[in-house]
């Protein structure tokens, strides 16, 4: 199950019956934070997740199909640093059985159809790379072709990909740009924001929907808060980068919690509708 | 101490000095003429070897030369009548990107350009490049400004990346980014971009997203620096390390050329812009002209669905693409160094 690899194990302890939660400290029932769609019961702390399991908690059953499942990542710059980037692939490949870091399909929320997406922050990261731009623009431009809404959840400690260097850093240009003709067909995108998403995937098409939704206490920003505090040399407040803080900021447009999450979107949606179809 | 010379600059340096040293005390000898005449040859010719064989991380290198001229250098020599304008209209003005109305050529054209100050006290006051999203903002302010008169943009880019700091997140350095990429992408009005030293990631593309992109031969542009892709990957600062990264991040002139990012690459004068500050305008000069006199031919919807294929077709993923890829209209660094020097 790869969702344990997110929960430091207490070793006397039989496998999995309780966990440690990364965000309180506190022992907590391993099968309660299960149901709960992996958020602690006692501090609300989001645990992170998989593209699959995104899907299967936020759309309808069944509904999922998926696109655009052959892109597999090209070594453009045939990078090697401690290992070739090509060795990674595969080794990221075999850990997430993911081909890249990004699931894009058709799915129903709610019973409104939409065009869905999701990136995985087990891969690389959720790094973007040739494979997550050219699948978050193929989505923006089904998106329009279909006249479906856009929903995507970025999850992305990575940001752009060192590994495809500048082409990594021209996907942040061209997602937004598929984004601007998103906009400009009036076709309506949410945009949330889960824990992490920074650098180039929240510099790009994450802080480019109508409606931008982040998941409590998630990291977001531009500069990782080691790159900052390594620069300044000074302390950074508690609560920096959170959503929470970007809220206040003025950044998004609200918080949801993971177990609210399909019936806000459904909400939305619906006041959405009219106006996607005239 | 050397004036920031570089280790690899030094033989030219040395030989300089010799001829010059020759030259004062000469008598206008016939002999001494000779030996003059042939160690500028020589000079020619070590320069021209020592800057044909640099390798990426020495070319980072000239790029970082603090001699090497800046945006306020080109403001004045490239442009006639720079009237600067200020402030994003929001929060506050930063001096670490320049934005404003000038001439080139004939033309009424906007200009944006990242700036790092030529001494420690104007490096402060800049940040050293590194704009706030007020300075992206600005510059979004007054490309909306262009668009509105259609006026051509001129992008001037060297920034060693967007800064990292408490007030650039809480005023939203994502947003201000992502932004700028979207309405560039969208600009109803001819964007041309040259990357004059560094293209510091994000920091970088944030006003980048042009129709041509240019740059210069030693400029590098890259996801990341190469010292913060040794530290990542190697856990290193070592400069073997570092050196070793930024051959691995094919960030040179050359690099992107083959990789389709970048649309010409203008030549430096021999031994680098800062040895021929002057020559290094001109040719920019000429560069710009020409690309805008190209753009300024082309219908508005297809100036915009042009822009969008740019940028659209890099990393598609399809091998098709990648071995034919769309050449046509680009040039090789080895074309664009033939035509500069025909040119020239």
């Amino acid at each position: 199950m790869a969702w344990n690899l997110r929960f430091r194990r207490k070793r006397d302890l039989p496998d999995g019956l309780w966990l440690k939660c990364l965000g309180c400290g506190q022992m907590v029932f391993a099968k309660q934070v299960e149901e709960r769609n992996q958020v602690c019961p006692e501090c609300n702390f989001h645990f992170r997740i998989s593209a699959g399991e995104r899907i299967r908690i936020t759309v309808d059953e069944g509904t999922f199909e998926e696109l655009y499942e052959d892109l597999e990542p090209v070594d453009y710059l045939d990078f090697t640093d401690r290992k070739s980037y090509r060795q990674r692939i595969d080794e990221e490949q075999a850990k997430t059985g993911l081909k890249d870091a990004c699931i894009i399909g058709t799915a129903s929320i709610g019973g409104h159809k939409t065009v869905f997406g999701v990136t995985d922050s087990n891969f690389m990261m959720g790094s973007m790379g040739a494979v997550v731009g050219e699948k978050v623009t193929l989505a923006a431009e089904e998106a329009v072709s279909r006249r479906l809404p856009l929903v995507l959840f970025s999850g992305s400690g990575g940001g752009a990909r060192m590994q495809e260097g500048v082409i990594s850093l021209s996907q942040m240009a061209k997602t937004a740009a598929a984004i601007a003709r998103l906009h400009d067909a009036r076709v309506p995108y949410i945009s949330i924001l889960t824990n992490p998403t920074m650098g180039g995937v929240a510099a790009s098409w994450a802080a480019l929907g109508d409606i931008l939704i982040a998941e409590p206490k998630a990291l977001i920003g531009f500069a990782g808060p080691r790159t900052i505090k390594l620069t300044l040399g000074i302390d950074l407040p508690d609560d920096f980068q959170s959503a929470e803080f970007l809220l206040s900021h003025g950044f998004m447009d609200m918080i949801v919690g993971r177990q609210n999450m399909k019936e806000e979107l459904t909400r939305l949606l619906a006041l959405l509708a009219p106006a996607t179809h005239e | 101490m050397n004036n920031g010379n570089l280790d690899f600059e030094k033989p030219i340096m040395e030989l300089e000095r010799r001829i010059l040293e020759l030259e004062s005390k000469t008598q206008e000898r016939h002999t001494d003429l000779l030996a003059l005449n042939q160690m500028r040859e020589t000079l020619q010719n070590l320069t021209a070897e020592i800057f044909s064989k640099l390798s990426a991380w020495e070319r980072v290198q000239v790029a970082r030369h603090p001699e090497r001229p800046q945006t306020i250098d080109y403001l004045g020599m490239v442009f006639d009548d720079f009237l600067e304008l200020h402030g994003d209209r929001c929060f506050k003005d930063d001096p670490a990107i320049k934005a404003g109305l000038a001439r080139l050529g004939e033309r009424t054209v906007v200009v944006i350009g990242q700036h790092k100050g030529k001494d420690t006290r104007a490096r402060l006051a800049a940040n050293y490049g590194m704009p706030n999203p007020e300075g992206y903002r600005k510059a979004l302010r007054v490309m909306r400004f262009a668009e509105k008169m259609r006026y051509p943009v001129i992008s001037l880019i060297d920034t060693p990346g967007a800064f990292p700091g408490i007030g650039a997140e809480e005023r939203g350095q994502f947003s201000a980014i992502a932004s700028n990429l979207m309405e560039m992408a969208r600009l109803r009005t001819p964007l041309i971009g040259v990357i004059l030293a560094e293209g510091g990631s994000g920091g970088a593309l944030g006003v980048a997203v042009v129709d041509r992109l240019l740059m210069l031969e030693n400029a590098w542009f890259s996801v990341i620096s190469p010292e913060g892709c040794a530290a990542i990957l190697f856990k290193s600062n070592e400069k073997e390390k570092i050196a070793v990264a930024a051959e691995a991040l094919k960030l040179t002139a050359v690099d992107l050329i083959g990789l389709n990012i970048v649309d010409e690459v203008i030549s430096e004068p021999l031994g680098g812009a800062h040895r021929d500050p002057q020559q290094m305008a001109e040719m920019l000069k000429r560069a710009l002209v020409k690309h805008m006199k190209e753009l300024e031919t082309v219908e508005t919807d297809e100036l915009l669905a042009r822009r969008y294929n740019k940028w659209r077709s890099i990393g598609t993923l399809s091998q098709d693409t990648l071995v034919a890829g769309d050449n046509r209209g680009r040039q090789t660094g080895e074309d664009a160094r033939r035509e500069d020097t025909e040119g020239g």
